[in-house]
């Protein structure tokens, strides 16, 4: 008797948590969905947009364009090093998720690729069998707490972004990045402030060079640009953070369904 | 005796005829993608690579299909003259995008991996664009429409996760806000565009 109410018990908290899971994956999926992200300050946003443009065409377009030259053993490196740096952003967001192992596993790949990857330029761990790397940030964390997008933005130099996000990245500012409290906020002696700024400003550049034909294709063949790339920010970020592989996790099939022409 | 013969010759011929006609989703899409790959690896001029790939999209892209998905919910407003003219509007546009964008690879490396059924209507095909100096591999879904199986067609393309469809409906949905929901707006906007 005692036998079959343990299994009941079981069976129904088993069930009752597979629910709330599939439900919060829902609700996590609904609330990041692109299409219900607002454009609450469209008219800022589109000046930032332009003024961003600007920027580009004028600094990180030609910068990217010669990056682009350089032996790709050097791009990979500075991609490398990139990479582990935020591994210092990523594993404490991994905690913050609860995600533990991850945690414990990019712990590891940033402790091998800073010593034995010489200060990360190599990729080390990826040789030793490490999984694949996924960066996390405290945008994401949030969005896992439930906290939703908020209005869409775009900040002036630094891009597309969302209220949420925003606000996120004010956590990097108060310790929440170990890269910028050694650097900038510390003095440390092995650091100077400009280490942090090069980094940063190194990173726009090998991202604009890694997308540079992708850029200037969407550019070019985009009846609205700033639309396109407000979508193609949003489900980027939809699919970030719910961290699935699965691209039909994060595709809406019932609009599909509808189109009928066959 | 005579019965059981015929019922035998009758299945057989049925599962011939499937057999036949019903062509698999990723061999579909890895056939179209040598197909793209041949045209853009051939010692042609540009334009011409362009129009060879517009008749490989006409054959298999639903690109009616794309258009009114793209379209949105204001589909449902369109009376049929409408619905006929943002139709041509859409496929001058689609093929002068589509054509353009592929044109800029040469020699592109697809491999079909697998493909996962998500109802009798559709199946994602996964594949992966092997990387090059220049660029990292890039990991490309297909959305095929297989409601009917003997022609199936590809209705979105999911590069790294982001769909061009909905990236394309964004743009349109952004483009009828800003003109108060006007489709002779988007119409005005298709047609520039294209002519351009």
């Amino acid at each position: 008797m005692l036998k079959k109410i343990t299994i009941i018990l079981f069976t129904t908290i088993t069930l009752t948590l597979g629910a709330h899971a599939g439900s919060d994956g829902d609700l996590l999926l609904k609330k990041n969905d692109p299409a219900e992200v607002k454009d609450c300050s469209e008219k800022f946003n589109r000046a930032a947009f332009a003024f961003n443009q600007g920027l580009d065409t004028v600094i990180f377009k030609p910068v990217a364009s010669a990056y682009k030259i350089l032996p790709s053993p050097i791009r990979s490196g500075v991609s490398n090093s990139l990479d582990n740096l935020s591994n210092l952003i990523t594993i404490p967001n991994n905690i913050l998720q609860g995600d533990f192992s991850a945690a414990g596993v990019n712990t590891g790949r940033f402790i091998i690729n800073s010593t034995v990857g010489i200060l990360g330029l190599f990729d080390v761990a990826q040789n030793f069998g490490f999984s694949d790397y996924v960066k996390e940030d405290y945008g994401q964390s949030l969005a896992k707490a439930g906290v939703g997008p908020g209005c869409y933005v775009v900040i002036p130099v630094l891009g597309p972004s969302t209220a949420r996000d925003t606000a996120a990245l004010g956590a990097n500012f108060l310790g929440g990045d170990a890269w910028y409290n050694v650097t900038v906020k510390n003095n440390t002696h092995y650091f100077r402030d400009s280490d942090y700024y090069v980094s940063k400003i190194t990173g726009g550049v090998d991202f604009r060079a890694k997308n540079y034909d992708a850029i200037e294709n969407l550019e070019k063949n985009s009846l609205d640009f700033y639309a396109s790339v407000k979508s193609l920010y949003l489900q980027d970020r939809q699919q970030k953070i719910l961290n699935s592989k699965k691209i039909i996790n994060t595709q809406n099939d019932s609009d599909w369904e509808e189109v009928e022409s066959q | 005796m005579k019965a059981k013969k015929l019922f035998f010759i009758i299945i057989f011929y049925i599962i011939s005829s499937i057999n036949v006609y019903s062509i698999e989703p990723d061999v579909f899409v890895q056939s179209t993608v040598n197909r793209a790959s041949k045209i853009l690896s051939e010692n042609i001029t540009k334009d011409m690579k362009m129009d060879k790939l517009k008749e490989i999209a006409i054959e298999t892209v639903d690109i009616k299909g794309i258009g009114f998905y793209t379209l949105g919910s204001i589909r449902k407003t369109l009376d049929q003259t409408q619905k006929e003219q943002y139709s041509n509007l859409f496929r001058d546009y689609f093929l002068k995008t589509f054509s353009s964008r592929l044109a800029e690879y040469t020699n592109p490396e697809i491999d079909v991996y697998s493909k996962e059924k998500l109802n009798e209507n559709y199946t994602i095909v996964n594949s992966l664009l092997k990387g090059t100096s220049e660029r990292p591999e890039i990991k490309i879904n297909w959305r095929i429409y297989t409601k009917n199986a003997e022609n199936p067609k590809i209705r979105d393309l999911i590069i790294e996760g982001l769909s061009l469809a909905r990236t394309q409906k964004e743009e349109f949905a952004s483009i009828l806000n800003s003109n108060d929901g006007d489709i002779n707006a988007l119409f005005k906007t298709l047609k520039d565009f294209t002519n351009n």
